[in-house]
Parts: C-alpha cells; structure tokens; sequence
C-alpha cells in the first residue's frame, strides 16, 4: 500500500511540475506582472466569463441574486437583496460587494461558491480590485465592434517586413524581446508554399525551376502560379467542406448513399473562379431566391442540405425536421459567425448576449424550407436526394454547371433548398424540445452583433445581406481567421469557432482587424488575402526552433519562427500519390472507395443499402485525391480518421493535429503507402541514374529536397544492406501489394530494396509536415 | 492483484514489452538496441524518463497547452481513491425486452390482450411504427420466471446461465432514457448527447485515467452480431468527440489485423522492422537536430509505441493458449474469432492485460415483430458467455476491480406492436424504464435496485437517469463526473452533460 501511495504522490508531482513548466514557459501566468491599465476586454471579461457568468449573466433562468455581472448598469446598481450595498463601487474595492466576496476568509460566502468547482486565483483577484480601483469601466466586447482599419504599428526593425501584416506581428516580437527567424530555404518554402495552395508537394520540375530563377521576385512568380492551378480549387476546398458537414451518405443509422457530390464540385469551382466571398456565401445561403436565380446558384445552395437526413423508422417527422432547421442555424453560428449560437437552443445564452429568443429568430430563417422529417426509408436511387432537390441533367453538365464531373448518363439528383410559398410559424422550443412550443417569433438577429436591418427581405436573402452587412462586426474577422489557421496553423483566435466572450482572445487584435476591413475593402477577395498572408515575411520564415523561443513561445503564438505542422489527412494520401507518381489529377466527380481494410462496413451495418457492403474501387479511381474518398458518415474512412478528419457529423472550423501510434501503423503499413513506395522505385529503377542519383530523387519527391550527406549515407547503407539480405522470395512477396501493374524487366531484389528504403522515406517525421 | 489503487500491469507475455517504471523502460531500450540518439530523443524531452513514458500519451495536453489543460486538474490522476480499474461494457444493441428477461411482470400475462389504460401511458411518445396503431394490447412474457440465489432475483428462463450468477450481480430494474430511437439512444448511452461528436464513455475514462499498459490501446472495442433483427453500430459510438484523437476506440476485429494496419507487410520480419525503425530515428534525430521540433521527438516515440502494439496485440488475441475448462466455461463459440463468446474471452485478456475500457457490441435485440422467436435465439447467443465473463473475472480475482455492464439502449413497450396472436407478438422502443446489471467493481452484488410497476411501463421506484449511470460508473473508476470536464469553444463539456447522481445506493 505504501508503495503505491509513494507512487501516486510522484505522479501527482511529476503533474505539477508538467504544469508548471507549461505556465512558466507560456510566460503568460503566474510571473506575469499587472498591467499598468487593466482592460476588461481583454483582462477582466474572461475572468468574469470563466468563472462568474454562468449564475451572473446572460441566462435569466439560472441568475442568482438578480445580478448581472456582464452588464454595467446592473452591476452598479443597488443589490436587489441588499439595496444599501453595491456589487461595483468604481474606484473603492473595499465597497464593491464583488471584491468583498471573492476574498472573504469565509467559504459559506465566498464567491465563486466551492460546489462550482471553480476558484479564482490570486492573479485574477488583484486584476479585478486594480480594475475597480481604476474605476471599473465596461467595454463591448471586442468582436461585437466593427473591426476599423488600424495604423501600421511602428517597429525598429523597418526592413524586414515585406507587407503590412508584418508590422503587426513584428511588433509583438519586439515588444517580447524576439526577433523573427530568417527566411526558410528555397527548397522548404517551397514545400510550405505547395502543400498550403495545392495541398499537394512541388513536383521535381517545379523545385528545379524555382531553385533555378534567381530574380529577385522567383518567390512571388511562384506563389501566381501556384495559385492559377486547379488543384488550388481543391485545396481551398476542403476546409469548407469541413464547415458545411459535406459527406456521401445520410449519416443516421442505415446511412443510406447520397448524391450531393455535385455540391462539392461547385465549391472546388467556385475557388478557382476567385469567387468573392460575399458571393460564395450569398449564393450558397440564397442562391434560390436570388432574382432570376439559375440553376448554378440553385446547386450552390446544397451547402444547407448537408446535414445529416434520418431514413429510420419510427421516428417523429417534426422532431427530425426541426433538428436540420437548427443544424443549419448551429452551422451558421459557428461556421459564418464564429458564435456558439447553439447555446441558446434551450436556454438564453449563459456567457454571450444571446437569448433563446434571438436564437429562434434566427432559426425562422432556415425554417421554411419545404422538407419533412424523413422522406424516405433507405433505397435506391430515388432516395439519393431529399426533397427539395435539383436535377441535374445532361444539357446542365454541358452548359450552365460544365464543371460537374459527370461520369455516366444515370439520373443525378441533388438536395438543394427552396422554401414554401407560406410561411411556417416559428415558435420558442421550450428546452429545445420539438413540441415544446413557446411564443411565436418572427424572423430576426442577435440585436448584440447587429440588429436585422427593416429593408432588408424577411428570408435568407435578407439574411446574407446583413452577414455582409459592412456594420457586421464577425463575418470578416471570422474568414479571415480560418484561413490565417490553414496557413499558419493556428488562427489569430485560436478558437476559431467562438468569437464569443468564452472563446480565446485574438493574439493579435489590430492584425485581425486590419486583415478583416482590408479583406472587405477589396470586395471580400479570397486569392488576394491568400496572397498576402503567403507573401509575408512571416510566412516565409524559417521554421527552425531554438531552445530560448521553445522556451519563452512554445506555441509560437508570436510567429517568431515558420508555421511548422503535420498536414492534413487528406493531403497525406495527396502527398503519398502525388511524389510516387500514381496521383490521378482529374477533378471532382463521384467520390470513391480506395483500398480499405475488409469488414469494417459490414461489421457495422444492418445489412440495409448501398453502403452496407464495401465495393473498393479499382484502376485510376485508387488514385485519387483524398478529398474524394467517399464518407459513409457512421463508418467513416479509417486512415482519415487515425490522421483527425472531420467524420463530418456537424459543422467543424478546426482539426486537431494529433500524433499517434495508429498513425504510424499507417504509413508502415497501409497498403496505399506500400503501393506508391513500389510503383516509386520501379520508375526510378528505369532510369539510367546511380544510386546515389535513385536516392536523392526519392528523398527530393517525397521531402522535397536534397539530402544531407548524412542522410543519403544512411540511405544508401540501408538500401546495400536490403539488397544483400532480401531474398528473391521475400521480395516478390512485398513486390505483390497493391493493383498498380507491375514493372517487367526490374530485378526483383533490387526493387524490394528500393521500395523498403522509400517506404522508410515516407515514414520521415518531415514527410507529411509542413516544414 | 488488486492490492494498490494505481498499481500498473506488467503484460504477461514478455517484461520487456513494458514501460510502467522507470527501470522497465530503461530494459526496454536496450533490449531492443536503442541507439544512443533514440535515448538522447527521450531525455531531451525534459521530463525525466518514466514520467516521459507516462507523459506524454496520457498527457497531451499538457504539452502542447492544448484546450483541455484544465485548472488544477491533471488528466491521468482520479480524483478519489477507486474501486473498479477498468470496466468491461457488454452493450446489447437493440433494446433487449426486460420482460421477456429480468423484469418480471405476472400482471402482463393476466391482463393479456386488454388495451394498456391511458392513466398508465400518460404522454409518453410514441414511435412512427406504433403511432398509428389503433389499439396498444398489453402483452405478458411467453416465458417463465424464478427466483435464483441468495438475493432471489428473477431471471427467466431464457437466461438459464445468468440465473447461476446472480449473486454477483446487481441489477438496476429502473433505468430510463430521453430517447426513442436507436440512434439517438446508442448516442446518448455512450456519450451523454443524443446529438453526435461528444466524446464517447470510454475515450473519457482514457481521458481522465490514461492507460495502464503502454503497448495496448487504452478503449477497446469489439463488435458481433446477433442472430435478432438489427441495427447497425457506427465508428462515431466510439470516437474521442473533441478529445485528443489518441483517446477514440480502438476497433479489435477478427481477421490478420486485429488493429487496422497492424501486421507488416509480406515478406517483412521483426528484425527487418526493427531495422528499418532504427535507419528512421537516425533520420528523425537529423530533423530533430535541425528544427528543434519537441513533435519530431514525439513522433519517434509514437513509432516506438506501435512497434509494441505489434507484438502484444497479437499476443492477447491469440484465444489458441486457452484451457479447456474455460473454453467449456465460455462455450464452444469462444474459439470462433468475431463471435460474442470469443469476444467475451477477448474482454477478460484485455482487461487482464491493462486496458482500461473494453467496448462490446452485440447486435440483434430489436423485437419489434415474432418477439418469442428472436429473443429465444439471442438471448441463447449471449447468456453462457455474458456469465462465464463475470465467472472468469471472479475465479482470477478480477471481479473486484473490473465493472462489468450488461445493457441495451431503452427498454421495450409492455404493449404489443402488430398484431397479437396466441403465440406470436412484438414490442416496441421504450425509453421510460429498462434494465440492466452491472458486476463488480465496488457494485454490491447480489442486488435488485428499482422497481417498475405492475405493468412494467413506469418506474415506481429510484429512477436511474442514463446520466446517473453514467456518473456512477465514472465514480467506481475514482473520477467525479462534475469535475471531468474538457473545455471546448467555451464550454466546460462532461459525460454527464448537466446532470447525474452517482446511484450511491448500489455501491458496496
């Protein structure tokens, strides 16, 4: 027993000390001194938010004592128990109610109370008494303002930055003691620059051009041409698809097939065109009730009909009908918004000013649609859309919606919205349950972002109009902030989904603003904005870390070094495919099913639809990009999954980047990776090259530069060594994975050695990160 | 066994293949030839070499200062001393009927074809599939029922087996749900939401516990399917939600990769493997060199890891090394791979061996129609091996630190759905009472918690809420519910979501 005591009590230390180094090297806690002005946006709020709100704020129904701490005039009024005592007194903590009960001795009184489980510490009480001593003055918070443009910031340092954005992070830098690292070499910004606009790494003509062109703007000429490719309308696309839940089957138990794929090829079209983001949007919101609408705007609007459709018996028509009204709202509360609007789905908001009431307003929008609950049971091809639903016909794939890549003749439907000819009452769903019905409400918005506009229609026209409503204070801020978070890996939020006072404040504040009203002043252009962040000198720094900036930025929220990530998992497929030459480039089109291991569909399914057995695909559909590998929602694609995918359920605006054992179990052993590891050394054993020369190819492929001496010693002793001990056996054996033909005429051994030394290549920490 | 709260497993197959002390870890380095960059790797990272091992995959928050870092809560501690280490969940997917099984309901059978009075139905929900139904006859169970044990619980007789062991059980006759369909229902059991991506039980449980054998995943999940009508089981039942994706289910299935990706391809050994993991931490140690990236250092550790995998998964689920009194103790089904019997036999290794949740799935339990027919054949399909688990566990010494759950989703309706004929019936989907049992893991056995009433439609007694359940089990593993949360866009999320009360009654 003892023992294991001894044992607990050094985990409990060994905790601590974890924690503490977490604290000291972030430098943002304990050490950190008061400010000389306390803000309370930027101080206070999320103190009060954390720890006060939920019984002192928004939410009427769980407020305790009548108060209100996220509001001034309540919190300076006189307390309804106590009218001769105040909860703020500006100026005099020593009056204010809320210091006295955050540092009574007395736990009975003491706020917030222990069965919270939460506790404030020391830090937090003397930023709170230093702000009421300051007078305790309320501030909006900051992401329900309009973002204004603000001043470049000055900085010491006038040479380095290559556009405005560097002046706002290096401000930041100098105002820590940091300096920005030098820019990475040609060959890994290249690989940054490929895998972040194509989602696909440099082809070896593409790295020997580049380190070729010595002008003094090589970099600049690559970054316009990479952005003139295809397959950046592919890259673009996929975090879109992660917003707007797109997916190959219903997603409720059967999970029957669908076919809203055409959906997915107009997004990829719609990047390529540089569609304005008001435009992407508005059409996406209410391209059916645009004036004159055609059928491209129609088919643009399937972003509302992603959502999971129930095909299971039993269930209440209104209850399900009713869940894809508020999937949409959730969607755009999170997606478009950057708000956890869905709080306020059963009770008013408990951090934000939201109240159920604005939440059902906001729902009337997405409420008219002429749906029902399910529509159909799992079946063929007429269940493959739901009502509302477009067809698509041969003449459409010639003309107006010529990017959709239609392989056969067969009919092809999709679900798109369109609203009924009445209007549907909305009404307050007491807790959120369906037939619950509360007060009717009429079609509006949350009055705290801004208030719905009485010219604007009464629809989802209306409401894309206010979303690009120049006063709207989150719309900007909230784009710009994902793609600053593909690019360089974290958003200027880090919670890129909650702009809200419980979600991270801005790292750099005036940085998303200045980005936010430029983004709109030149009319919502989204290559323009990719163009700016990629040629930063920021983004084009080295990624190297040294000791002192792991120490004093370990998250490297002062972007003192390069955004250094593991890609994405479709985009590790890409990579996989694309540098063994087997990626097949065509675009869009039916998803597909690649390899995937036996009997994980069948081991789950009822036995009902399409996509109770899985058909693998074969020839050039193996081939392709990872994005259009087909998700069947309730088992979605395993690789995908082990690498963080989206399983594409609800709306998500950020991936989590983790790195596990299963992931590599995958690249030793996914057949996938064997495959391109065999088909790569076949082709580089039919060039007339050396080894030397086999080696530094593969490598230059697949990491996307030369090795080191160093490691080509080590590459070409491993692959000696392989081609001694293989034997002709063991070496047809691994030869035999994957449906790629094989290459005649090779020596067997040589090609099992070679392929062993790639696969080892592929597995390279560096291989699928951006370095 | 069982003399220590935080004891860690020592695999039986090979010392080496562990890494729960600090001198273990060291044999495991150079058993395997580490080189001197790999140990440089691990000792670079700070933090000393067993709380490494412990660290960072228990851990990874802390690192990467990630969302979940939570205020003076370390994940991978529980927060009181616990009774169950682990726990085995055999989920009946479905709904199976309680009064064809455990609830018995006499009153059924003497009420048998008259409507079900409407001061019994109140305003519960229907399903779609009885809605329209123009009369809800009360149906009583065609089998029998009899008291067994020391506790004289009633089992029917289609549980012959678990009428044997109901001394170590404790069921809970009063369970209830919010949800009427299976997919919501299944959802909800598992991760407290009816509505997908919160994390699942399991991935909680990894979440606040960590493992306790670093070669084996620590939530395991093994599926089967019944002979019943059934619903399909999806990957998201057992995702991780917004945890950390190290803390999602691991599928166990049948077949060569009990793990997906687990083998090495044809014509690759252990030694052409360990070579190849060697030539690429050199390379890795370069990059390391390099960048300075803690994630490449990671990286290496996580190869180490699935290197490991690869022989102690093998090992655990090779059923081949079993006696024969525990095959005839299981049945004969315990030595067909995929089977519920197999993957009974295969939840006691894994238990054994340190994981700390193992995830059955059994499909077949939905009776809506020729109830008599299906529930005979799948309660037949469950019965011996369910009880064999809760026999095997107590014969070793396990049961006191292993909590094994028997259950569905809801229970069924007391009236028939479709037409009742004189030997034929159906019942539909029914949230407002079920039951289930748990055994072991500080659960007091020899128990019946709750009580329906006659009709066996509403809880006369101690209702357990899905969510109590859920705390209750989180606190036989030495975790407060209200207090394992995981901050996400702003909000503290639990398993319990907002409510739940550990049922103290039912714990010894």
């Amino acid at each position: 027993m003892r023992k294991n005591f001894l044992f607990i009590a050094s985990l409990f230390l060994l905790a601590t000390v974890i924690q503490g180094c977490g604290e000291n090297a972030s430098g943002l806690t304990s050490e950190t001194r008061l400010p000389d002005q306390v803000s309370y946006n930027f101080d206070i709020r999320p103190i009060l938010s954390d720890k006060c709100l939920a019984c002192h704020g928004p939410d009427a129904n769980k407020r305790e004592a009548g108060l209100r701490l996220d509001l001034a005039e309540n919190a300076f009024a006189a307390l309804q128990e106590n009218p001769t005592a105040h909860a703020l007194v500006a100026g005099k903590p020593e009056l204010s109610q809320v210091f006295l009960r955050i540092t009574t001795e007395d736990s009975t009184e003491r706020m917030p109370p222990v069965d919270s489980n939460l506790k404030l510490t020391q830090q937090e009480i003397e930023l709170i008494e230093k702000w009421i001593t300051q007078g305790a003055r309320y501030e909006k918070h900051w992401a329900f303002d309009p973002p204004v443009k603000p001043a470049l910031p000055k900085v010491d340092d006038t040479d380095w930055p290559q556009n405005e954005l560097d002046y706002f992070i290096l401000q930041k830098q100098e105002q820590r003691g940091l300096a920005p690292n030098e820019e990475a070499d040609k060959e890994r910004l290249l690989k940054r620059l490929s895998l972040d606009i194509l989602g696909l790494p440099p082809t070896l003509e593409m790295q020997n051009e580049f380190l070729a062109d010595t002008r003094p703007d090589a970099y600049e000429r690559m970054v316009d041409r990479l952005l003139k490719m295809p397959a950046y309308g592919e890259k673009m696309s996929l975090h879109w698809l992660d917003l707007a839940r797109y997916a190959d089957s219903h997603g409720y138990q059967d999970d029957g097939y669908r076919t809203q794929w055409p959906w997915r090829d107009w997004v990829i079209h719609a990047f390529n065109q540089n569609m304005s983001y008001k435009k992407f949007v508005t059409w996406q919101l209410a391209g059916d009730l645009l004036p004159d609408s055609n059928k491209e705007q129609l088919l643009a609007t399937g972003f509302n009909r992603n959502h999971k459709i129930t095909e299971e018996g039993g269930i209440i028509n209104e209850e399900y009908r009713l869940l894809y009204v508020t999937d949409r709202n959730d969607m755009f509360g999170k997606g478009l918004l950057g708000v956890t609007l869905e709080c306020a789905h059963c009770h008013d908001h408990k951090y934000d000013p939201f109240s159920q009431k604005e939440y059902y307003q906001m729902f009337a929008f997405f409420n008219n649609v002429k749906e029902v609950g399910r529509e159909s049971v799992i079946g063929g091809p007429e269940t493959y859309a739901k009502k509302p639903l477009m067809e698509i016909s041969e003449e459409d794939t010639q003309n107006i919606l010529s990017f959709i890549n239609k392989p056969d003749t067969n009919r092809l439907i999709v679900s798109v919205m369109g609203d009924l000819d009445s209007t549907r009452k909305t009404h307050i769903l007491k807790r959120g349950v369906y037939d619950a019905l509360g007060d009717e409400v009429e079609p509006g918005t949350p009055s705290s972002i801004l208030p719905f506009n009485k010219n604007y229609p009464k629809n989802r026209l209306g409401l894309a109009q206010w979303l690009f409503d120049k006063k709207n204070p989150l719309t900007a801020r909230v784009y710009v902030n994902i793609l600053w978070q593909e690019f360089f890996g974290k958003g200027i939020v880090k919670t890129s989904g909650d702009f809200g006072m419980q979600g991270d404040l801005p790292t750099h504040p005036a940085l998303l603003d200045w980005l936010a009203v430029d983004f709109m002043e030149h009319g919502w252009d989204i290559k323009r904005l990719v163009k700016q962040m990629v040629t930063s000198a920021t983004y084009r720094q080295s990624a190297t870390v040294s000791k002192k900036k792991l120490a004093v930025d370990p998250e490297n929220i002062y972007l003192a070094r390069g955004p250094r990530y593991r890609i994405h998992a479709e985009y590790v497929k890409d990579l996989v495919l694309a540098s063994s030459g087997l990626l097949n480039r065509s675009i869009g089109g039916p998803s597909v099913k690649p390899y995937q291991p036996d009997g994980l569909w069948e081991g789950a399914t009822s036995g009902r639809g399409l996509l109770s057995v899985y058909k693998q695909d074969h020839g050039s559909k193996l081939y392709r990009r990872g994005m259009y590998t087909l998700i069947k929602r309730t088992v979605p694609p395993p690789v995908m999954g082990i690498f963080d995918a989206s399983n594409r359920d609800l709306c998500e605006v950020k991936r989590l980047k983790t790195n596990t054992p299963l992931q590599a179990l995958v690249m030793m052993n996914d057949p996938a990776v064997l495959e391109a590891s065999r088909v790569l050394a076949a082709n580089l054993l039919k060039e007339k090259s050396s080894v030397n020369e086999k080696l530094t190819n593969a490598f230059r492929l697949i990491i996307c530069r030369k090795p080191s001496a160093k490691e080509l010693n080590i590459l070409t002793n491993y692959y000696e060594k392989q081609r001694s001990t293989i034997t002709p056996e063991a070496a047809h054996k691994m030869l035999t994975v994957g449906e790629y033909p094989m290459t005649r005429n090779l020596d067997k051994v040589d090609q099992a050695a070679l392929m062993r030394v790639i696969s080892t290549i592929y597995n390279l920490e560096e291989a699928i990160t951006k370095t | 066994m069982g003399e220590g709260c935080f004891r860690t497993y020592t695999p039986k197959f090979s010392p080496s293949l562990t890494l729960s002390s600090p001198n273990s870890m060291h044999n495991a380095q150079t058993e395997h030839g580490f080189t001197f960059n790999r140990r440089r790797f691990l000792s670079s990272m700070s933090l000393g070499i067993g709380g490494v091992a412990l660290g960072s995959l228990l851990m990874p928050d802390l690192f990467t200062g990630g969302e979940g870092t939570l205020d003076g809560l370390a994940p991978g501690i529980p927060h009181f001393a616990p009774k169950a280490k682990r726990v085995i969940y055999l989920f009946q997917n479905g709904a199976p009927s309680q009064q064809e099984l455990f609830d018995y309901k006499p009153k059924l059978r003497d009420l048998q074809g008259e409507e079900i009075p409407p001061s019994v139905r109140g305003d519960q929900r229907l399903t779609g599939m009885t809605a329209n139904q123009a009369s809800f006859p009360l149906v009583g169970s065609f089998v029998d029922f009899q008291q067994y044990g020391q506790s004289r619980a009633w089992v029917s007789s289609l549980m012959p087996y678990t009428a044997k062991i109901v001394d170590d059980l404790c069921f809970v006759k009063s369970m209830y749900t919010e949800a009427i369909n299976h997919d919501p229902a299944l959802t909800f059991l598992q991760t407290g939401s009816q509505q997908g991506n919160r994390p699942s039980m399991g991935s909680w449980l990894s979440y606040g516990l960590g493992n306790e054998n670093k070669n084996l995943p620590t939530f395991t999940v093994l599926l089967s399917r019944g002979v019943g009508n059934g619903q399909g089981v999806y990957s998201k039942l057992w995702s991780s939600g917004f945890l950390d994706s190290v803390h999602q289910g691991v599928q166990f299935s049948k077949g060569e990769d009990p793990v997906l990706y687990l083998s090495d391809p044809e014509g690759m050994n252990r030694s052409d493997r360990r070579e190849m993991l060697d030539n690429l931490s050199e390379l890795n140690d370069l990059s390391y060199q390099e960048f300075g990236d803690p994630e490449i250092a990671a990286k290496v550790k996580q190869y180490e890891m699935a290197y490991r995998m690869q022989t102690a998964v093998p090992e655990v689920m090779d059923l081949s090394k079993e006696s024969d009194d525990i095959v005839k103790l299981y049945g004969p089904d315990c030595l067909v791979p995929g089977t519920y019997a197999a993957n009974c036999l295969l939840a006691r290794k894994l238990s054994e061996n340190g994981v700390r949740f193992v995830q059955l799935y059994h499909q077949g339990w939905d009776q809506h129609g020729d109830l008599p027919y299906e529930i005979t054949q799948q309660a037949k399909d469950v019965d011996q091996a369910s009880a064999a688990l809760v026999t095997d566990l107590k014969q070793r010494g396990m049961l006191d630190e292993t909590l094994v759950i028997w259950g569905g989703e809801f229970g069924r309706t007391s009236y028939t759905q479709g037409k009742l004929t004189a030997d034929n019936y159906g019942r539909d989907h029914h949230p407002r009472c079920f039951t289930i049992w748990m055994a072991g893991g500080g659960i007091k056995p020899g128990m019946v918690y709750g009580e329906t009433d006659e009709l066996g439609y509403n809880i006369a007694h101690n209702p357990v809420h899905v969510h109590d359940f859920q705390a209750t089990v989180l606190h036989q593993l030495g975790l407060n519910h209200e207090k394992l949360i995981f901050k996400h866009l702003g909000r503290r999320y639990r398993l319990t979501d907002v409510s739940g009360k550990v049922v103290r009654d039912i714990i010894s």
